[in-house]
């Protein structure tokens, strides 16, 4: 009868874990909806304007990207070339001017024939990179009749509007 | 005595469901990336020889000169204006809604939707940038244009067919654009050569 009143049987039970699979799996499955998977390596760090009007960027197959914005790595390829410090990235390597051609033709060739038809060139530059490369660039993708392009940027707030 | 014992199955240890499933989240969260493609869509023109450039000749009062110079000073006509005070500026001059003799002509047009309206598609946006100019001055000059044009767009969205430009039909927004249209011509020039297009 003494064993009753004794602490010992204050067992804490378990806890019940069988249900944080599925919690994990819900979190897991929100993430493989909302990001999309990575396909290059940054090798510039670029940081883009911000804007009120951006818009975004409807069929993601369409999109060609081009980057410019200052090198991560200390290594720089023999075969890129700085404009003013900055370096242009196409798909996974820096490259000059005179790549975009190849590399614009290369990427239209991958594209099915709808996509062909509104590809997209997606610019993402850093907001300090002067205009004169930029705009050698946009003649680069004129000449290629890559015409569509997209600046991109980050959405702002309304605090520019007032 | 010879009824067979109920075996009973233990139930599937599952603690490791969770582990396999935070590896799975761990591996997504790496190599996913949130960031949505976000930006300001712009129309490049046809490349153009240039051997063989037809000097267009517009009327002054069709034309509006922006300008950035290397120091990311933006200029409106030789003057320095705000990005905000650009987009007020842009959209008077586009709309020319009170027939100014100082701004734009419009033409008559027969507009699909529409029926008959006055269609600004005389003016023109002459943007000349310094090779010098940073890509930001540059871009928030972009969005204050498109907010002009966006705003008189959605105008007479809401004006004709009672809704923003962004709910309405292709059709009609192809209709507005008609109305509107964003007539721009840029040119890059250096400091020191000047007037290289």
């Amino acid at each position: 009868m003494k064993r009753y009143f004794a602490r010992r049987r204050h067992e804490m039970p378990a806890l019940n874990t069988a249900s944080l699979p599925d919690l994990i799996f819900t979190v897991l499955f929100f993430f493989m909806i909302v990001t999309h998977m990575r396909t290059v390596d940054p090798k510039v760090t670029y940081n883009v304007p911000q804007g009120s009007e951006v818009k975004k960027l409807g069929h993601k197959a369409s999109i060609v990207n081009i980057y410019i914005g200052r090198p991560i790595q200390k290594a720089i390829p023999a075969n890129a070339t700085s404009y003013n410090g900055f370096y242009i990235q196409l798909s996974n390597q820096l490259a000059t001017l005179d790549d975009i051609k190849d590399y614009l033709d290369h990427e239209r060739s991958r594209m099915s024939e709808e996509d062909q038809a509104r590809m997209t060139v997606s610019l993402k530059v850093d907001r300090d990179v002067p205009m004169g490369v930029v705009s050698d660039v946009k003649r680069v993708l004129q000449e290629s009749f890559a015409l569509k392009i997209n600046y991109s940027a980050n959405e702002q707030g309304m605090r520019n509007e007032k | 005595m010879f009824l067979r014992k109920k075996k009973r199955i233990p139930g599937l240890n599952t603690t490791a469901t969770a582990d396999i499933s935070f590896m799975l989240l761990i591996f997504f969260l790496l190599a996913s990336s949130m960031d949505t493609d976000k930006g300001l869509a712009r129309q490049l023109p046809p490349p153009q020889d240039s051997l063989n450039v037809q000097e267009l000749m517009v009327k002054q009062r069709n034309v509006l000169e922006i300008a950035i110079d290397a120091t990311d000073q933006l200029t409106l006509g030789g003057e320095p204006i705000t990005h905000n005070e650009l987009t007020e500026r842009i959209a008077t001059f586009v709309a020319n809604a009170t027939n100014d003799v100082s701004m734009p002509e419009k033409s008559r047009r027969e507009v699909f939707l529409l029926g008959a309206v006055d269609v600004s598609d005389r003016h023109v946006l002459s943007i000349e940038v310094d090779r010098a100019t940073s890509y930001d001055a540059y871009f928030q000059m972009q969005n204050a244009i498109v907010r002009a044009y966006a705003r008189l767009r959605n105008q007479l969205a809401h004006q004709r067919f009672g809704r923003a430009y962004a709910d309405c039909s292709r059709e009609e927004r192809e209709a507005i654009g008609m109305v509107y249209p964003q007539r721009i011509s840029e040119r890059v020039t250096t400091a020191e050569e000047g007037g290289e297009p």
